[in-house]
């Protein structure tokens, strides 16, 4: 009587662990359900590959939300990595202990404040500094980036910090023996060692910094056109879905799902990516 | 008279290899079996598969019978959890529950449903007695199991296990990491204990078969070589290679 | 072997610099807010309602709308989560099973806030039709910290040392009791700090809850009733230039919350690695 009670335990908990898998299917039969019909209908090309984005009147084209999002996320990253990478090089390697056991939960601190908080910092702080230095509305592709880099920092540094703690010491060590001096060991040893590893944290900061809406919108401008240049008000994908789902109905609506349709394809393909990297530092240890 | 336990050809896999090679003996009841032979010569894996434990490990395949009071615990019949109940074990490290003193030895009753405090009180004093352990803890039964020292725990291990009051009791090396002196009580609380047990005692220490057991079987590598009574297999044991593990000939 | 000196030298110094700047942005965001916010909070600001569309009085009400959706939520996620760290923890080897169920958490994981905001419009707002609620907002904020209260109670329960599992079942109890008797009380700490974890998230989140459980200034008084958080009211306040002050007395409350939380979460994680090591 006890085993088959335990059996039904059993089962009780595989249903459960389903829900996330279940959850992950019901969000993207929905947001599929609203948006593929009208993809298929506009025509994925028409709906990419446009830049006539004017919803009154019936034309669909994301491409300057599209090469915004892009944008942003590649300034993101310019921003976000080398300083993460760094800063998780130094922290792990070089830097006294005492030190990394404060400046980890220090910037993982970041993670935990509120997106809209990072966004007004950048509205108050960031784009007069821009608008002053380099002219332009201020509030603008470049000033998006720097916001969005700061706040994948953590992203980035918690996993590469991992990945370079899962080095052994051995490789460190052989590479001293050679003679070589701590730098050329970390360089040439560590940092290819845990390659996989820091790859994994970038794609899963660009992840981050592609889906992130709220500080976005309030710092990039939002206008509806192509970008010329870093310093030019821009609107991604995500901000252009939280602006007008607040009023949007019927086809328009349905673009605006459509634009779901493409961020989530888009964050599966980086998560996809991050986790073969990350399995292949599984294999290769 | 029937043996307690029935082993018959009993083999136990892990992944490809065959760690257990067909085993074949009696366990007689009231008595305490002595389980000697060197590292990896699959004591434990044997002295597991006697109450199912070896099944919780991955990968673990087991064939064979072994009848408890005729009972094929292999059987489709057999609830390992049952059996459990029946069979208690005492593992190689002491490990404490890390619950107070009188938590771990009433954890198996409570299991069972018993409520009633004065009956769990009494039990706690009985069983601490019988492991030998009361006088040293009977003040501060409260207090963490896991703050005693290593031979204490052993024998608090040996108390939660008496507790359940299992016809037998499986000890894997219990004294391994002890001193003399705590290992002087557990094989005192083993020879009261066989009045009412029957009690397997797996030994990487010839000395305390020879001193404790009754029966004792020699295994290498998978095998049983020879079991019999304790005085023989040590004076006059009819394998060679018996005679040069408890000689302290071995390899 | 100079040269090589130097060189280390200046790389070194690169990196230092580098982690100091990214401190010192820590140390710039909070240290701004806290000096433009402290100021306005006063306990008027934390208890009355706001009046004037949020340009005098309060914040009340978007405390209780954050404290009830969060608490909600986790109440929701956190059974489903625990039990989906024990299933994978206790129950199973590695199987297919549990590989499709690994990887739909990191999936989910790595979906974008905006994304569950549109779902969680779509299906608990209009499909099941619960309108803009703290229940719909709760549903929603669920399932997006679902992925983090598995994860951090796996690996507390993959913690708890498995020594104590087989005396458990040595002892004749069935997987379940061992779970309940001796593996969850041990793998408790871990399982809070992911709790705290997920309450962060969801003080924070804005996307997500913005289409989800509404804005409405009033005091919700059930789980179907709208409600506004305090990162959706800042983010009004501030988005709509509603009033500067009272959004950088809320920025304040906010990143004070979210100091708190990280501050309990690491006291608490603290104790649970010193146990680890004994
Ligand atoms: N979980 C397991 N997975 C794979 N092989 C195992 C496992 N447990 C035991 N074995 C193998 O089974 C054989 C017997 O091991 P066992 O632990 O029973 O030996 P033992 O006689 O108890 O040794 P010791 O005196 O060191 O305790 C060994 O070769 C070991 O490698
Ligand atoms: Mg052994």
């Amino acid at each position: 009587m006890k085993a088959s009670s335990d059996a039904f335990v059993r089962r009780l908990l595989l249903a459960v662990a389903c829900t996330t898998v279940l959850c992950l299917l019901v969000i993207a039969a929905f947001i599929f359900k609203e948006g593929l019909p009208f993809l298929l209908k506009v025509g994925p090309g028409n709906f990419l590959f446009s830049s006539d984005w004017r919803p009154d009147s019936g034309h669909y084209g994301i491409l300057p939300m599209l090469v915004s999002s892009l944008y942003v996320t590649f300034g993101a990253l310019l921003v976000g990595a080398p300083l993460g990478i760094a800063g998780a090089i130094f922290l792990s390697e070089f830097g006294p202990p005492a030190l990394a056991r404060v400046a980890k939960p220090a910037i993982e601190l970041l993670a935990g404040i509120p997106s809209v908080v990072f966004g007004f910092i950048g509205v108050m702080v960031l784009a007069p500094i821009i608008r002053g230095a380099a002219g332009g509305p201020g509030l603008s592709i470049l000033a998006a980036s720097l916001v969005l880099g700061v706040m994948i920092l953590p992203t980035i540094m918690s996993i590469s910090i991992d990945a370079l703690a899962a080095v052994p010491q051995s490789y460190r060590e052989g590479a001293l023996a050679l003679g070589a001096t701590k730098w050329q060991a970390v360089r040439m040893v560590v940092v290819k060692a845990a390659g996989s590893g820091l790859l994994a944290g970038t794609i899963l900061g660009m992840g981050r910094a592609v889906g992130e809406t709220m500080a976005v919108i309030m710092v990039a401008g939002n206008a509806v056109r192509m970008p010329r240049s870093v310093l030019d008000s821009g609107r991604t994908l995500t901000a252009n879905i939280a602006l007008e789902m607040g009023y949007a109905t019927g086809m328009h609506r349905q673009a605006l799902f459509a634009t779901g349709i493409v961020l989530f394809v888009f964050i599966m393909i980086l998560n996809g990516l991050a986790s073969s990297a990350l399995k292949r530092r599984a294999g290769k240890r | 008279m029937t043996p307690k336990v029935e082993v018959r050809d009993l083999r136990v896999f892990f992944g490809g290899e065959e760690a257990l090679r067909g085993v074949s003996l009696d366990i007689a009841a009231n008595r305490i079996l002595g389980v000697i032979g060197p590292a990896g010569s699959a004591k434990t894996t044997f002295l597991r598969a006697l109450d199912r434990m070896n099944e919780l490990k991955a990968g673990c395949r087991t064939a064979g019978r072994v009848l408890v009071d005729g009972e094929d615990v292999y059987g489709p019949a057999c609830d390992p959890v049952a059996l459990r109940k029946r069979v208690g074990m005492v593992f190689a490290m002491p490990v404490p529950l890390p619950l107070s003193i009188y938590e771990n030895v009433v954890y198996g009753p409570r299991l069972n449903g018993v409520r009633n405090k004065a009956e769990l009180d009494g039990l706690v004093e009985e069983c601490l007695r019988a492991a030998f352990l009361w006088d040293e803890v009977k003040d501060r039964l409260g207090g963490s199991g896991l703050k005693l020292s290593g031979g204490q725990q052993q024998r608090l291990c040996l108390a939660r296990t008496l507790a359940m009051r299992p016809e037998l009791i499986l000890l894997d090396e219990p004294c391994s990491g002890l001193d003399p002196i705590s290992t002087a009580r557990i094989e005192e609380a083993l020879s009261l204990l066989k009045e009412r047990h029957t009690i397997v005692l797996v030994t990487n220490n010839t000395k305390q078969a020879a001193r404790a057991s009754d029966e004792t079987a020699f295994f290498l590598m998978g095998e049983l070589v020879e079991m019999g009574p304790t005085g023989r297999i040590f004076t006059n044991p009819s394998d060679k290679r018996t005679e040069d593990y408890v000689t302290g000939r071995f390899g | 072997m100079n040269a090589h000196r130097a060189s280390q030298r200046v790389a070194v110094s690169i990196l230092a610099a580098a982690t100091f700047l990214c401190l010192a942005i820590v140390a710039f965001v909070i240290g701004f807010v806290l000096e433009k916010g402290l100021p306005q909070l006063s306990w008027e600001f934390l208890f009355t309602k706001p009046r004037d569309m949020g340009k005098a009085g309060g914040i009340l009400p978007a405390i209780v709308g954050t404290l009830a959706l969060s608490l909600m939520a986790i109440a929701v996620a956190l059974p489903l989560g625990v039990g989906t760290a024990v299933y994978l923890a206790e129950y199973t080897r590695e199987t297919r099973v549990t590989k499709v169920i690994r990887f739909g958490t990191d999936c989910l994981a790595g979906i974008p806030s905006i994304i569950f905001g549109l779902f969680g419009y779509i299906f608990f707002v209009t499909t099941l039709k619960m309108g803009w609620s703290l229940i719909a907002g709760a549903l929603t904020l669920a399932i997006m910290v679902l992925p983090t209260l598995i994860r951090t109670s796996e690996e507390a329960i993959r913690s708890v040392p498995q020594s104590w599992r087989e005396v458990s079942m040595s002892l004749g109890a069935t997987r379940w009791e061992t779970v309940r008797k001796v593996v969850l009380p041990n793998a408790l700490p871990g399982i809070v700090t992911g709790v705290m974890l997920s309450f962060g998230r969801s003080i924070g989140e804005t996307a997500a809850v913005i289409f989800t459980a509404g804005s409405s200034f009033r005091l919700p008084k059930s789980a179907f009733d709208s409600a506004r958080t305090l990162a959706v009211h800042f983010y009004i306040l501030a988005r709509e230039g509603i009033s500067t002050d009272k959004a950088y007395g809320t920025a304040a409350v906010l990143v004070i919350a979210v100091l708190a939380v990280n501050g309990l979460t690491y006291a608490l994680m603290g104790g649970f690695m010193k146990r680890k090591a004994r």
